[in-house]
């Protein structure tokens, strides 16, 4: 099979294709030996540009005189001349048996299949799955204990939590009564969907409950991996800094929700309360703020309060779905 | 942020590649990376080269090609140019703006034998 001419299978691009297949293939240039000093910002468009010109010539195999340094840019490097020195270099109609394949895959993808797949199980137990992001000791785990308390037995909950290494936070849990599920994430430094798979497999009864997610403590990589929750919701204790969005930007920015906690702590501090709140709507216009203190339960209403109006809405959306499912299925009577 | 994961994403697409269109061997990786994909083009760099070790993408050029970061300023109601999640509007200074573009993280395409 002649690589070049791109007759694979797939979604292999045909590179300058000649009848025939009487190109004439010098696979002897080398790619191993020589030193391509590739300029990386010099692009790959370019080279496409060079393919898409280069095809015809060849296949008359007669290059008209002057073009040969025009068209084709050569380099040359002892004894051989190379005539793909741009990103693709190995665009050049017969000069390599290399093809390109093109892909257009995000990184992430397998990812969000899984968080796909998580989002779909969510919705089918009626389930409110908030991730909760932070840096280390915002207090988080508090949050959660007190959140549980508070909302006592109105409807099920579990909590699953992320941690590099140890058990203490699923024990903290668990002594409320609550079902918990520690994932030690070993060297990583976020969660991600599959793990969360995997930890759903092992909780019970959670047909219209709530989920929190408590992620590793870091506000960097958690931003980018989507576990297929309703939302994430930053915690940022008045202990850190005020422009801690505009540090982490990403993290606010995927948040839909920052609550401010430790507010019981602000008349010993400098906190800012509204320079906070105003970076954080610097990198998502959208973001919904919320005060409390876990400890001093000062601003716990509204925490309740809005995760009940999630869970609430999330239900009324489900109905609808069903509704209009039973619509349908009724219209084919 | 987490390069070594996103390293080891790119194996594992580039390995289920490898099955379905029947390659064995990769010479060269280009990305497109937004400004706003939270990755660090240098330590990406580095990771890769780490991970494709003992790999069929063992020495393959990492090629990065970068996306611009657009934004939909509220204020203004046109399309603007960002670097950074947290950029003003060039033009009324407003930070009313939702991100359009810029956070892409995917690879394009392969040069494979």
């Amino acid at each position: 099979m002649c690589t070049v001419c791109g007759c694979s299978e797939g979604e292999t691009r045909i590179e300058g294709q000649a009848s025939g297949h009487h190109h004439p293939h010098s696979h002897d240039h080398h790619h191993d030996g020589h030193s391509h000093s590739h300029s990386h910002d010099h692009s790959h468009d370019h080279s496409h540009e060079h393919e898409q010109r280069l095809a015809p010539l060849n296949n008359n195999l007669q290059l008209p005189e002057g073009l040969d340094s025009a068209v084709f840019v050569a380099s040359a490097s002892g004894q051989d001349l190379h005539y793909g020195k741009g990103a693709a270099h190995a665009h050049a109609p017969g000069l390599s048996q290399a093809r390109m394949v093109q892909i257009e895959q995000d990184i992430l993808g397998k990812n969000d299949r899984y968080a796909a797949v998580n989002r779909s199980r969510f919705e089918q137990l009626n389930l409110l799955a908030l991730n909760l992001v932070s840096s280390p000791g915002s207090g988080k785990t508090t949050l959660l204990t007190e959140t549980i308390k508070l909302l006592g037995q109105r409807w099920p909950m579990a909590v699953i939590e992320g941690d590099q290494q140890t058990s203490n936070d699923a024990d903290r849990i668990r002594a409320t009564g609550v079902q918990a599920i520690q994932v030690n994430t070993g060297k990583g430094c976020h969660l991600d969907a599959h793990m969360v798979g995997h930890a759903l497999d092992r909780l019970e009864q959670l047909d219209g409950g709530t989920l929190f997610i408590e992620n590793v403590g870091n506000l960097v990589c958690p931003a980018a991996f989507d576990l297929g929750e309703a939302h994430k919701v930053a915690i940022l204790s008045v202990t850190e800094g005020e422009d801690k969005p505009l540090k982490y930007p990403d993290m606010f920015h995927a948040a839909d929700l920052m609550i401010l906690n430790k507010v019981d702590l602000l008349p010993y501090l400098d906190f800012d309360v509204d320079a906070c709140i105003d970076a954080a709507r610097r990198v998502n216009p959208n973001i919904q703020v919320l005060q409390c203190s876990a400890r001093s339960g000062e601003g716990m209403d509204s925490w309740l309060n809005w995760i009940e109006q999630q869970r609430g809405e999330r239900i009324q959306a489900r109905i609808q779905r069903l509704k209009d499912q039973m619509l349908q299925l009724e219209s084919l009577l | 942020m987490h390069e070594m994961s996103i390293a080891e994403g790119i194996i594992q697409v580039i390995e289920e590649q490898a099955r379905v269109q029947a390659f064995s061997k990769v010479n060269a990786v280009w990305l497109e990376i937004g400004p706003l994909a939270s990755v660090e083009k240098e330590a990406l760099s580095f990771c890769f080269d780490a991970v494709t070790r003992h790999t069929l993408a063992e020495g393959a050029r990492l090629q990065i090609i970068d996306l611009p970061g657009q934004a939909w300023c509220l204020g203004c109601s046109q399309t603007v140019a960002v670097t950074q999640r947290f950029d003003s509007c060039p033009h009324c200074g407003g930070y009313q703006l939702q991100v359009t573009a810029g956070d892409e993280l995917r690879i394009k395409e392969l040069e494979v034998v």
